[in-house]
């Protein structure tokens, strides 16, 4: 044996042998348990109004129920809902698969900034789309007014996964289909089409569920919807069992919207579209024909989503002049709403991070369980989390009634997924073995997690909080219910002024919420252009 | 002197017994290597030696210290056991040197004093120190892997398949290297692998792993010579394996009388020939184990040659088909008739 083992053995000899403790807990238990409990009371807490909703139906009684659900108000929302689904949603998809293959794979002139001007409307709040169209037609109302407006606000949510499934495809499967004799139309529809299928499922439940959520974008063209009558409900008659009600039937729609999305993606995942393939994808030549109506319906689209209302807005800039910036609300607006984005958006990443490291490094039964829960909590509308917070604050919680303490958790509620998505996905790259190697070299459990781990996915974690942040600052139904009294965000602020028809003074709000969101979009578009995906 | 001390280790997922009433004893300054197919349980019992894992029953020591017994086991971060993962893991947010001082607290003149010790330790050179652990080639991260597990003094370096992501030339010649930093600072270790050239050159010690369970343990030469049975055998490398009767501690088999390297009851066998034990001559006509050249493959310094053995002459023992290497200049030709003579003893298989 040489002299260093002898050395070593010397050493080890001096070491105490009953120095390290035996302990019951196995690796890291003690942070999966503490981990496991935060979980499990964010997923608990963000099913709370789903619990109020039902309990309150449960202590309404059966007559109660038939009376205030089957009546002819509730089938007439019902058939606007049905109907606004019914037609905005083929048009959202044929808009959206539309421009996202004439810019992914056609030569269409100037398709990178298609591509851009395609999610740039994400940037405009939907109500601010509702506030450009009503100050250029005030006459504009009704069921084809809400459809327009839809389309409008909402065909990016399809554009997005759809262009990014079509950047990942990978074009060795058109290359067989083509050699096995088929038409480039019947390669579309015969390959191409079938593998969009789960990102138009999944942009179609998003618009869905936004249809069935969105409040100021439907209240300002005066078309009712479940949220629209559930908010008139509470304002006229304060937290009554009709609100409730409505609210329950709403939430079913949700579920319903929930189910069908699932059902119809069914067990396919089709060929793994993986990291990408190298070689790039062939463009189909457009003739001149072909090119002009693929550029006829990106302008037309463009115009419509982005044209007027920056017109619109510039009109009552311009109108306004510099009276609407000295508007002694915009400023603190400003501050506030910065104020709530931030806090919201950091304790929504703080309470989604013990989930996102669970579903990880620990996927299981439960933690599967728990992940459902925060999935279909995430699927209720803001004024259904609002509703809820407000009654069981004045029934039970009185002090916390109109604190910010409020209206932060139904921040959180509303907003976890957004950071949970991202944070998963960034705990998803740090390979658990660098936790064991810190760990092997001396690291106890939980200073390995933050000095490998968190501090790996801490570009993912500012990626959530950025998109927490920016959904907060546009948020309009909760903050209008929740808030403290003399709370006035931009989206606030906005709406009170254009509901006193002042369409000049609002203007400059409009303008902060869509350069506040500007960056958001950028984003977005980035990611869908990076071919990795997922 | 024993170091590690392992006894009736065991650890199950679910229904699957992973690790399986292990016992494995490692000299101070040993190289131990554990080889089986994969699934047969050896990263387990390498994590459940690291800490990262929790027996559910046994019990490890080292150097007199226990380190896990009956279901209670010291957590990892205080067992300063030295750890190579495959891939090196190197953390990605920090440099080569930040990587290798991770492990070291105090102070910064001292402890850099220590990173430059040991990158030259693992013979790199010190401009690596600012470079990050994506600018470095495979062969480099382990390194830097080796020598940030170097760093902490461990009692017992741990190796989980660390040269498998590598290419062949570079393999050997780390693994050498390896081996070498590793006796020079008297660092007792056990390397897993599913390689078997990889297995016999590093280890001094080997044990073999099968479906949970540690089916042989014992020196290289030892276990490859003289394998329990035929699965360790063809593991461990070609063999040829022959039915045989022994009769008065002879086995007789289709090769004719051979000796035996252990003591056998008489009765039918089966016995085990490493391809070096067998050698072609050009046959005479009445030699016993002479057959038909059936196919040669062309393997560039040697050939594989399939020999068809009819049934002997007297009728004992059924015909076989052997495969034997033979050097490429002196190969026989397809069609052609050799003899196929047998150096050494045969080692009679269990079971």
């Amino acid at each position: 044996m040489s002299d260093s083992a002898t050395r070593t053995a010397g050493r080890l000899a001096g070491q105490p042998a009953a120095a390290l403790p035996l302990v019951r807990v196995g690796r890291s238990r003690g942070l999966v348990f503490w981990a496991g409990l935060l979980a499990a009371v964010v997923s608990l807490l963000s099913l709370m109004p789903l619990g109020f909703i039902a309990a309150e139906t449960l202590a309404a009684g059966k007559d109660s129920i038939v009376e205030l659900v089957f009546r002819p108000r509730v089938a007439e929302l019902l058939v606007n809902t049905m109907q606004l689904m019914v037609i905005s949603l083929p048009l959202c998809i044929l808009l959206g698969v539309g421009t996202a293959w004439l810019t992914e794979r056609s030569n269409l002139p100037g398709r990178r900034w298609w591509a851009m001007l395609a999610v740039a409307p994400l940037a405009i709040p939907a109500f601010v789309h509702s506030y450009a169209w009503i100050s250029a037609a005030p006459s504009l109302h009704g069921l084809w007014a809400a459809v327009l407006l839809s389309v409008i606000a909402y065909s990016p949510f399809l554009y997005l996964p759809t262009a990014a499934a079509l950047r990942r495809m990978d074009p060795a499967l058109e290359d067989v289909a083509a050699s096995l004799g088929h038409r480039p139309l019947a390669v579309f529809v015969k390959v191409v089409l079938p593998q969009l299928k789960l990102a138009i499922l999944g942009g179609s439940l998003l618009v869905g569920l936004h249809l069935l959520a969105e409040y100021g974008l439907f209240a300002m063209i005066r078309f009712d919807t479940f949220t629209t009558a559930i908010f008139d409900q509470f304002q006229s008659s304060f937290s009554g069992a009709a609100a409730n009600m409505l609210a329950g039937v709403l939430v079913l729609c949700c579920l319903l919207l929930l189910l069908g999305e699932s059902a119809l993606r069914g067990k396919a995942r089709y060929a793994r579209l993986g990291a990408g393939s190298a070689r790039a994808q062939s463009r189909t030549q457009l003739g001149p024909v072909g090119a002009l109506c693929g550029l006829s319906v990106c302008l037309v689209a463009a115009a419509l989503s982005l044209g007027v209302p920056l017109w619109t807005l510039g009109k009552w800039l311009l109108a306004g002049g510099v009276e609407v910036w000295r508007n002694e609300w915009l400023w603190p607006a400003l501050r506030q709403t910065l104020l709530l984005a931030g806090a919201g958006a950091l304790i929504t990443v703080a309470a989604a991070l013990p989930a996102a490291w669970l579903s990880v490094r620990r996927p299981g039964k439960w933690q599967r369980l728990l992940e459902s829960g925060n999935y279909v909590a995430s699927a209720l509308p803001g004024i259904v989390v609002a509703l809820a917070l407000v009654s069981i604050a004045i029934q039970w919680a009185r002090p916390l009634y109109q604190t910010l303490a409020t209206i932060l958790l139904a921040y959180l509620m509303m907003f976890l997924p957004r950071a949970l998505v991202s944070l998963r996905a960034g705990i998803a790259q740090a390979p658990v073995e660098l936790e064991n190697a810190a760990q092997s070299l001396g690291c106890p459990p939980a200073r390995a997690l933050w000095r490998t781990t968190l501090r790996l996915s801490a570009p993912a974690a500012a990626a959530g909080y950025a998109m927490v942040f920016l959904a907060i600052g546009n948020e309009l139904t909760a903050t209008l219910l929740l808030a403290p009294t003399g709370t006035r965000t931009l989206a606030t602020g906005f709406w009170a002024l254009t509901s006193e028809i002042d369409y000049a003074a609002a203007a400059p709000f409009a303008l902060i919420m869509i350069l506040l969101s500007l960056p958001l979009t950028a984003l977005l578009h980035a990611q869908s252009r990076r071919s990795a995906g997922r | 002197m024993t170091c590690l001390h392992i006894q009736s280790l065991s650890k199950s997922w679910g229904a699957v017994r992973a690790v399986d009433a292990v016992d494995l004893e490692l000299a101070a300054g040993g190289r131990a290597a554990i080889v089986g197919p994969s699934g047969s349980g050896k990263t387990t019992l390498l994590r459940m030696i690291a800490g990262f894992e929790t027996p559910d029953s046994g019990s490890i020591r080292l150097d007199g210290t226990t380190l896990a017994e009956g279901g209670k086991a010291v957590p990892a971060h205080l067992r300063r056991i030295g750890y190579v993962p495959q891939d090196g893991a190197l953390f990605p947010h920090l440099s080569v040197a930040d990587n290798i001082g991770f492990g070291l607290s105090g102070e910064r003149r001292e402890r850099q004093r220590r990173i430059d010790e040991l990158l030259a330790m693992v013979s790199l050179e010190p401009a690596m120190l600012k470079r990050w652990p994506h600018e470095l080639s495979g062969g480099q991260q382990q390194r830097v892997a080796l020598a940030r597990a170097m760093a902490q003094q461990p009692r017992l370096m741990l190796l989980d398949e660390p040269f498998s992501a590598l290419d062949t030339g570079l393999r050997a010649s780390l693994r050498k290297a390896v081996a070498e930093v590793l006796r020079e600072a008297g660092i007792a270790s056990i390397l897993v692998t599913h390689d078997q050239a990889e297995a016999l050159s590093f280890a001094t010690q080997l044990a073999v792993m099968r479906q949970g369970r540690l089916v042989q343990a014992g020196s290289p030469e030892q276990l490859y010579r003289h394998p329990v049975d035929a699965d360790t055998a063809l593991f461990l490398g070609e063999a040829v394996l022959l039915p045989a009767t022994v009769r008065q501690g002879k086995a007789s088999c289709r090769l004719g009388e051979l000796s035996l390297h252990q003591r056998r009851e008489d009765g039918p066998t089966s016995i085990m020939l490493r391809p070096d034990q067998l050698r072609l001559s050009a046959a005479g006509d009445g030699h016993p184990a002479s057959g038909l050249v059936l196919d040669s493959d062309f393997g560039g310094q040697d050939c594989l040659i399939t020999i068809q053995l009819p049934d002997s002459p007297a009728g004992q023992h059924p015909g076989v088909t052997l495969q034997v290497r033979s050097p490429s200049l002196t190969a026989p030709r397809v069609g052609s008739r050799v003899a196929v003579e047998v150096c050494g003893s045969a080692h009679a298989l269990a079971g």
